[in-house]
């Protein structure tokens, strides 16, 4: 049994305590937002926030987070409407989708930290997300747009 | 959910009154003056196909493929009453945006607002909607005209249904006979429709879709003949890049639903251990310690396959547990003894030095062109090099995963697949059911690249829901997706040219040796087949008089599968390096050396040029997809020029080329690579892409960027190696992805604009094939080093 806060709310979770998080997320909370990739820490599309820091929830355990506050990509924004979020939708980043969450979590992270970060912040901070489908371009330009309105 | 469909469809059999006798429906009438002489008099009610709001008819491919092109704007479309414009779509959303791009061509065309129109995606049904197999970079290319079709006829459909609304007087609308000169008619419209709506040209009064959705559905379906299309100039969507794609806001928000997004009542999700080497299988295993797991509740041996078996799964032993970390845990928990089976001697290292032997002996001859011993025995001088490239694994983001329920005689299945059809017909095989009994619904993929075509993932699901009686998520962790892969083929290449005394190349050979993607599906011969040949091999465009293309022996011990561009791969890899060192050895400028080699502007003749009899054009009817030097030879100048081509670079940079003609698409890439501290950066990619008419130029940039992306990554990281039959890489650590740190940070995209008579064509695969020779020709201009196998590293030696 793992106590936690999830999007602003307390949650137990019966489980053992050396779940990953992700799956915990995934499976038993219904926060299908945040991906499976691969189980490493790797590849970053298991992207959430810890006491608003990025971390990779396939690494993490329940026991890890107990009495913490996570954040996922269904906290991120009421509304969906995080600068981050707009920036994306005004680029067109995303092809097939699926790494996105990790990318925004990870940049939200980034943003909260250092708002105002130069391109070589941005590109470091974002070198643990994967893009297969090779968004990169497009996700550097919208962080550099959620950042400084440009 | 499709509110008006199920009704239309009822009513649509006996809807198609014989054309004479249909009201209203004509938007035109002709001046009596047209009416001169004496024809035959074949009615084509009014719908007046002049020049400028017409398209020539053209065959596609998709006709050919299993269950052809389906054409019903009441299978695709429907309206309901609040004037929501509901469009399916039937093809795979792996991120090219044709789950996008094909509904907004229909909706472009029928007049729909597109801030109104619901996107639906199709169950695996190809009897209803067609093929769905959503490869080759096909879904642009053989559904463009489909999709104006349906979208034109719903917009008559509309038009008829406000003719009726109205109670509008039709009977001066003359009919027109088919000998009738369009220059010689005088349209006299009686209604137009607007954006989402229809006005009545006599009264200006309008109505919106919505209230013309019962009787539009219920509107004969206007034959092509009777259509009239939208001039070009009248689009608002197509060719514009002005719409993004349908699933923006989800994906951002995280609420776009994946294949291990769906979560069934009672569901259970199993992880599999699976033969290390294809067709092993466990001889003992002890599962006392997966057992022991929290949620960990049976585990059960699956059947075995070995090759050729299509896409069936590899067997082992499955972990089935009520939550998909447990059911990891107990999987990686398992102690199993394999038995590796036939190809437990598969290593590559030793595999690609017999490939090499092999290229240099004859091959089987699939081209024979002129007359290459002569060609060869009368040389000044000889050049040859050898390329090659490792096995790939396609690692989408998502690896594969499947939900299946099946119980009472049916199986329902949710998966993110790229052939939903195809899924369904080997599912309904593997469980011993009919194919009526078999539901496929396509979630999106989270990448597809090929490896998604295959869904021996799909499969093993519904085998475990059907053992244990409740529905079942297959999931497979990455380790699984780097290992059990369908792979790209391993190759050599190997490239031989006779010169003249003056440095023309008289004569070229090409020997191109690779397991064959085949061998999964039948006795592996040894030799590649047609679909591989025609990618870049036999098809090669240079102008040379004596050409011969061979293919060397090479079996297969792995699962060989179509990864993204395919064969074109390593062909474009080792024709446009190539021509690069031919270059350089005879002095030449590179771009220069390549628009001699392709030659005169011409279309090639297959025939004439000694093309084998089987010659693949990507399955296109050759004269309406030709190969054309012109259009290459444009590419390559342009995306040449736009990088500065032969401009003074600093010290440690350069420029490389390289220009391929794939799934009738035309890419140049011109890559522009900067060495710092041994390491290969690219900053700067130019990708000048002809696909004929561009219907998306937004997602046309997207792939070519994304393509740039995966370019690089192949050329520089992507090597699946094989020790005693099994892979030695697992993950992203030691299968790595370009990532932020070094991608090509600027790709510019230059489209060569058609007009619509310019057939269009894909570019999902396209933009791939040139970025690994354009890389290692830069870096050879920046460095003096030449690079021939892939992947090659990040890091230059030496």
């Amino acid at each position: 049994m793992a106590t936690l806060t999830i999007n602003g709310q307390e949650r137990e979770i019966d489980a053992p305590g050396d779940m990953w998080l992700l799956w915990a997320l995934r499976d038993l909370e219904g926060l299908t937002g945040t991906k499976y990739g691969c189980g490493a820490g790797l590849c970053g599309a298991c992207t959430v926030h810890i006491d608003g820091t990025a971390v990779r929830s396939c690494i993490t355990t329940l026991d890890d987070v107990a009495g913490r506050a996570v954040t996922t990509i269904e906290g991120l924004s009421p509304d969906g409407e995080h600068p981050l979020q707009v920036a994306w939708r005004e680029m067109n980043v995303p092809q097939c989708g699926f790494c996105q969450v990790g990318q925004i979590m990870q940049a939200a992270s980034l943003l909260a930290e250092n708002p105002k970060p130069s391109d070589a912040e941005i590109l470091d901070a974002m070198s643990g997300n994967i893009c297969r489908c090779g968004c990169y371009q497009r996700i550097t330009a919208a962080v550099r747009s959620a950042a400084t309105g440009a | 959910m499709l509110s008006y469909l199920a009704q239309a469809q009822d009513t649509h059999a006996h809807s198609r009154r014989a054309t004479e006798q249909a009201p209203g429906l004509t938007i035109a009438k002709v001046s009596r003056r047209g009416f001169l002489g004496t024809g035959a008099a074949v009615f084509a009610l009014a719908a007046f196909a002049r020049p400028s709001n017409a398209f020539e008819r053209y065959p596609v491919g998709g006709e050919e493929m299993p269950h052809g092109i389906v054409t019903d704007p009441l299978v695709f479309v429907s309206i309901d009453p609040d004037g929501t414009v509901t469009i399916v779509a039937h093809r795979s959303e792996m991120g090219t945006g044709s789950r996008t791009s094909l509904p907004m061509v229909l909706a472009d065309e029928m007049g729909a607002d597109w801030s109104r129109v619901k996107i639906v995606q199709a169950e695996g049904d190809e009897p209803k909607y067609g093929n769905q197999d959503t490869d080759g970079s096909r879904s642009m290319r053989h559904h463009i005209q489909s999709m104006r079709q349906m979208g034109a006829s719903v917009r008559h459909m509309l038009s008829v249904a406000a003719a009726e609304h109205w109670d509008l007087d039709t009977s001066d609308v003359v009919r027109i006979e088919q000998w009738a000169a369009p220059d010689q008619a005088v349209e006299t419209e009686l209604v137009e429709v607007l954006e989402h709506e229809v006005r009545n040209l006599a009264t200006g009064e309008t109505i919106g879709f919505g209230d013309l959705a019962e009787l539009a559905m219920r509107a004969p379906v206007p034959a092509f003949e009777e259509l009239r299309f939208r001039d070009e100039g009248q689009f608002r969507y197509i060719g514009k890049g002005n719409v993004s794609i349908y699933d923006l806001r989800d994906i951002t928000t995280g609420t776009a639903i994946y294949g291990g997004d769906v979560m069934l009542p009672g569901m259970k999700v199993a992880a599999i251990a699976r033969p290390p080497v294809v067709g092993g299988r466990p001889v003992r295993f002890d599962a006392t310690a997966a057992r022991a797991i929290p949620g960990v509740e049976r585990v059960l041996g699956l059947p075995g396959s070995t090759m050729p078996a299509k896409f069936a799964p590899l067997g082992g032993v499955a972990v089935i547990a009520t939550n998909t970390d447990a059911a990891i845990k107990g999987r990686d928990a398992l102690e199993i003894e394999w038995e590796a089976g036939p190809h437990g001697s598969y290593n590559s290292e030793a595999f690609t030095a017999e490939m090499r032997e092999t290229a240099k002996k004859p091959g089987q001859v699939l081209r024979d062109e002129g007359d290459i011993d002569g060609a060869f025995a009368s040389a000044a001088k000889t050049f040859a090099r050898d390329y090659t490239q490792a096995h790939m694994a396609h690692a989408m983001m998502e690896p594969p995963v499947a939900v299946a329920s099946v119980a009472d005689g049916r199986a329902e299945i949710w998966a993110p697949v790229q052939s939903p059809y195809g899924t369904r017909q080997d599912i309904a095989e593997a469980l011993g059911m009919a194919v009526e009994d078999v539901e496929v619904h396509v979630t999106l993929l989270g990448g597809g690249f090929g490896r998604k075509s295959k869904c021996d993932y799909a499969i093993e699901a519904a085998l475990l829901s059907q053992k244990t009686g409740t529905p079942v998520k297959v999931q497979w962790t990455r380790e699984d997706d780097i290992r059990h892969s369908f792979y790209h083929t391993t190759s050599v290449e190997r490239i031989e040219v006779a010169l003249d005394d003056a440095g023309k190349v008289t004569g070229w050979r090409h020997n191109s040796v690779a397991p064959s993607i085949a061998a999964t599906f039948g006795p592996d011969s040894g030799h590649q087949f047609f679909i591989e040949n025609g990618m870049g091999h036999v098809d090669m465009p240079f102008e040379i008089a004596n050409v011969r293309c061979e293919n060397g022996e090479a079996m297969a011990h792995t699962r060989i599968g179509w990864f993204r561009s395919v064969s074109n791969v390593p062909r474009a890899w080792a024709v446009q390096s190539f021509a690069a060192e031919l270059a350089h050895e005879l002095g030449r400028d590179e771009r220069e050396m390549l628009l001699e080699l392709i030659g005169s502007d011409r279309t090639l003749d297959p025939k004439a040029q000694g093309f084998p009899e089987d010659f693949w054009n990507y399955g296109e009817v050759y004269e309406e997809y030709p190969i054309d030097t012109a259009r290459l030879k444009h590419v390559l100048n342009v995306a040449a020029d736009a990088a500065g081509w032969g401009s003074e670079l600093p010290e440690g940079e350069g420029i490389g080329l390289a220009v391929h003609r794939s799934f009738v698409t035309y890419v140049a890439t011109a890559a522009r690579v900067k060495i710092v501290d041994g390491r290969i950066r690219v900053p700067e990619v130019h990708m000048a892409v002809d696909c004929g008419f561009a219907a998306n130029p937004e997602r046309i940039r997207s792939q070519m960027e994304g393509a740039a992306v995966m370019g690089m990554t192949l050329a520089l990281h992507s090597g699946i190696t094989f020790e005693d039959g099994a892979v030695v890489q697992s993950n992203f650590n030691d299968y790595e992805m370009v990532r932020s740190t070094n991608y090509p940070e600027n790709v510019v995209t230059h489209i060569v604009e058609h007009p619509f008579s310019v057939h269009a064509a894909g570019v999902g695969e396209p933009g791939v094939p040139p970025i690994a020779p354009a890389i290692a020709n830069a870096v050879f201009n920046a460095t003096g080093k030449r690079l021939r196998d892939l992947p090659f590293g990040e890091t230059l030696e030496g």
